[in-house]
C-alpha cells in the first residue's frame, strides 16, 4: 500500500481536544459503551471515535478500564450497554472471531505466544481465507497447497522484519517475553487488520527492543492502517501517538494531541492526585 | 510355568479384535483430546450408541451397512447435542456433560421402557450375520507357532485394523493440514485463535463429531466381534481405558493409540496369564491370590507400569519432550 500523500493524522491538527469529540474520519466509533462487575462501573464510556489511519494512545491508571474496554470492543466480553461501528458496520453483537474478521484484530496484555507451536506457525495461523481451513478441502492437499506457500512466504517476510528468521522452526514456548510481543504483533499483521489494537505491547521489553517494537508499530500506520494502543509510558506515547485518549475509572476524562494531554491537569491528577496522602508499600502505619 | 504359552497369549490378545477395536475409539479420542485439548469423559457413549444404532437397525432386518450408518448417524446427532450447549463454555462443562451422557445412555439401554427397542439387559444378539457371510478367508486356523486365529476371528481382525489404519489416515490428513493447525492453536490458546479470526466452536464441534464417529465404528466393531451388544459392555471404564492408551502412546501423536493400545493389551494378557499359570504353580504370595482377584490384580499392575511410565517419561512413549517442557512456561 502507498503512503497516503496527506497523512490522515494531519487532520487531527484541527480536531478540538476534549473527550468524545467526533473525528474528520473515524474508523471506530463507540456510544455509550458500559460494563459492570459488580458494584464497580469498570467502563463508562459516552462517545469514542478512532481517527483511520492514525496511531491512537489509551492511557490511564491501573484499572482504568483500557483492557476490558479492548474486550468489550473486540468481542471478548459482553457491553452491559452500548453499540460501536467498525468502519461504519456495527459490530457489538459479534463473536470475537467475526470481529477480527472484519478487520479488527488485537493482542493481550499477558502476551499470548500458542507455545506447543512452532514460531512460523504462530504466525501463518493468522492468515485470513484460507481453504485448508475447511474440513473437507483439508483432507486434500492440492487445493490448498498453492495458497499455503504464499501464506508461508509472507509469514517468512514477517519473521525477517521482527529479526526472528532464524527462530522459524523453533517452538513459540521457548522464546522470551520480550520475543513473545515482537511474534504477537508479527500475528496481528499476519491476519491483514485494518485497525490494530495492542494491549501494552512495550510492557516488559528492554529499552533497545522497544525501541524496534515502535518502529515496527509506526510502520504498520505508514501501510495505511490504524493503530489503537494501550501505553504506561509517557515518553513512548509522546514518541509516537498521533493523538491520545486518557480513561480513569471506567470513563474517558481527556483526549488531544500528546502535548495537550501531558499537560492536561485531569490526566496529571487521574495519575497522581488520588495517590496523595495514600502511604507508601512498606511504610509503617 | 510355560512362558512361551503365556508370552503366546499376550501376543494374540495385543493384535486382538479388543485391541483394534480399543486403538479405533482411542483415535477418535486423541482427536478430541490429544489435538483439539477437548476433555471428552464419555468416548464410550459414542461407542454405545454406534452398537445399539446397528444392532437395533440391523435386528430389525435393514441390511448391515444401512445398519453401521444409523449407528454413524447416531454418534453425530449426540456429538451436536453434548458440543453445541457447553462447547462455547469452560473446558470442564463438556467433561461433565459427556461423562453424564455416556452414563445415561448405558442406563437408558438397560431400562424397562426401552426393553423392546435395546433389549434391556439382556441385550441384543445375532445381528451381524451379514457381515460374517462376506468373510472371504477360508475357514481353517491362521497363524504360526501358538499364536493362531480362527477365519472368522481373522476376519474380524482384518477389518478392525483396516479400520484403524484408514482412521489414522484420515486423522493425519486432517492434522497436517491448515485445518488441523487451528486445532493446535484452540489446544495452545483459545483466545489466540479467535482473536486472528477462527471460529473455535465451530472446530470444536467439528472435532468432536468427527472423534465421536470414529467412536461408534469402534463400538460397532466391538458389538459385530461379539454377534451381542449389551449394557454392561458400556461402562465408563472403558472411556478411561481409551485415555490409558492415548496417555501411554502419546497424545497428540498419530501412532500413539495403535502402539498405547496393543502395549495395553499385552501387558493385560500377559498379566493375566502370568498370574493364572503362577498361582497354579503355588508360585509363593502369588498364590494367595484367587483366580477371581486376577482381573483387578492385572490392573493394578498396568496401572503401577503407568505410573513408572509418567514418572520417567510423562509425555507418553511418542510425545514430544519438547512439547513438555514448554507446557508449562
Ligand atoms: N473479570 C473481571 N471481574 C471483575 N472485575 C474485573 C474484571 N475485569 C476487570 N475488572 C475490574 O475492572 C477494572 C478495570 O480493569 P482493566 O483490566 O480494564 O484495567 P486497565 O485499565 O487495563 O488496567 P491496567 O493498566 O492495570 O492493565 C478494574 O478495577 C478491575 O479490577
Ligand atoms: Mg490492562
Amino acid at each position: 500500500m502507498n503512503q497516503p500523500t496527506t497523512p490522515a493524522r494531519s487532520v487531527l491538527g484541527d480536531v478540538e481536544p476534549r473527550p468524545g469529540v467526533a473525528k474528520p474520519d473515524p474508523i471506530l466509533v463507540a456510544d455509550g459503551v458500559q460494563r459492570r462487575f459488580g458494584g464497580l462501573s469498570a467502563v463508562d464510556v459516552e462517545h469514542l471515535e478512532v481517527q483511520r489511519g492514525t496511531i491512537t494512545a489509551l492511557i490511564g491508571p491501573n484499572g482504568a478500564g483500557k483492557t476490558t474496554l479492548f474486550n468489550l470492543l473486540t468481542g471478548f466480553d459482553r457491553a452491559d450497554a452500548g453499540e460501536w461501528a467498525f468502519d461504519g458496520t456495527r459490530i457489538e453483537k459479534k463473536f470475537a472471531y467475526q470481529v477480527a474478521r472484519t478487520g479488527m484484530v488485537r493482542t493481550f496484555q499477558l502476551t499470548k505466544a500458542l507455545p506447543l507451536m512452532s514460531v512460523l506457525d504462530n504466525i501463518t495461523i493468522a492468515a485470513g481465507d484460507q481453504r485448508g481451513e475447511h474440513f473437507l478441502a483439508a483432507l486434500i492437499a492440492p487445493l490448498w497447497r498453492p495458497q499455503e506457500r504464499r501464506i508461508a512466504a509472507r509469514a517468512h517476510e514477517l519473521l525477517d522484519a521482527i529479526g526472528m528468521s532464524d527462530k522459524a522452526d523453533d517452538l513459540a514456548g521457548t522464546l522470551s517475553g520480550g520475543q513473545r510481543k515482537l511474534l504477537e504483533l508479527a500475528r496481528s499483521i499476519m491476519a491483514e487488520p485494518s485497525l490494530v489494537m495492542l494491549d501494552e505491547p512495550t510492557a516488559g521489553v528492554n529499552p533497545a527492543l522497544t525501541q524496534t517494537l515502535l518502529t515496527h508499530i509506526t510502520d504498520i500506520r505508514e501501510t495505511g492502517r490504524t493503530v489503537l494502543f494501550v501505553e504506561h509510558d509517557m515518553d513512548v506515547v509522546m514518541q509516537i501517538s498521533d493523538w491520545v485518549v486518557c480513561m480513569a475509572e471506567g470513563r474517558i476524562i481527556a483526549e488531544g494531541p500528546p502535548r495537550v494531554i501531558g499537560a492536561d491537569p485531569a490526566v496529571i491528577d487521574a495519575y497522581l492526585g488520588r495517590h496523595h496522602g495514600e502511604k507508601h508499600l512498606g511504610e509503617k502505619q | 510355568m510355560d512362558w512361551g504359552g503365556i508370552f503366546a497369549d499376550a501376543v494374540r490378545t495385543a493384535i486382538g479384535v479388543q485391541a483394534a477395536a480399543y486403538a479405533l475409539t482411542s483415535v477418535g479420542l486423541n482427536l478430541h483430546y490429544g489435538y483439539t485439548g477437548l476433555l471428552n469423559y464419555g468416548q464410550v457413549g459414542f461407542m454405545l450408541v454406534g452398537a445399539y444404532g446397528t444392532a437395533i437397525t440391523a435386528d430389525a432386518g435393514l441390511p448391515l451397512f444401512l445398519a453401521i450408518l444409523v449407528g454413524v448417524a447416531a454418534a453425530v446427532v449426540l456429538g451436536l447435542i453434548m458440543g453445541l450447549p457447553t462447547l462455547r463454555l469452560r473446558a470442564e462443562y463438556l467433561a461433565i456433560v459427556t461423562i453424564s451422557m455416556a452414563e445415561i445412555l448405558r442406563l437408558v439401554a438397560r431400562s424397562r421402557p426401552m426393553e423392546g427397542f435395546t433389549g434391556g439387559s439382556f441385550g441384543i444378539k445375532g445381528f451381524a450375520n451379514a457381515f460374517y457371510d462376506l468373510n472371504p478367508i477360508p475357514s481353517g486356523d491362521y497363524g504360526f507357532w501358538e499364536i493362531t486365529f480362527s477365519s472368522r476371528a481373522l476376519w474380524v481382525m482384518t477389518v478392525g485394523w483396516g479400520l484403524v489404519a484408514l482412521a489414522s489416515l484420515f486423522i493425519w490428513l486432517l492434522i497436517r493440514s491448515p485445518w488441523g493447525r487451528v486445532l493446535n492453536a484452540i489446544r495452545s490458546d483459545e483466545d489466540t485463535a479467535r482473536a486472528v479470526g477462527k471460529n473455535v466452536f465451530s472446530y470444536k464441534l467439528q472435532s468432536l463429531v468427527i472423534g465421536g464417529v470414529i467412536g461408534a465404528l469402534a463400538g460397532t466393531l466391538i458389538a459385530i466381534d461379539a454377534q451381542f451388544t449389551a449394557p454392561e459392555f458400556w461402562d465408563s471404564v472403558v472411556t478411561f481405558f481409551a485415555y490409558t492408551i492415548i496417555i501411554l502412546g502419546g497424545p497428540g501423536r498419530i501412532f500413539g493409540p495403535i502402539l498405547g493400545s496393543v502395549i495395553f493389551w499385552f501387558l493385560l494378557g500377559f498379566t493375566d496369564q502370568f498370574l493364572r499359570e503362577a498361582i497354579h504353580a503355588g508360585w509363593p504370595v502369588v498364590s494367595l491370590l484367587e483366580p477371581t482377584d486376577i482381573g483387578a490384580v492385572r490392573f493394578a499392575l498396568v496401572g503401577l507400569g503407568l505410573m513408572v511410565l509418567m514418572i520417567y517419561r510423562p509425555q507418553g512413549i511418542l510425545g514430544s519432550r519438547a512439547e513438555t517442557l514448554v507446557g508449562d512456561r
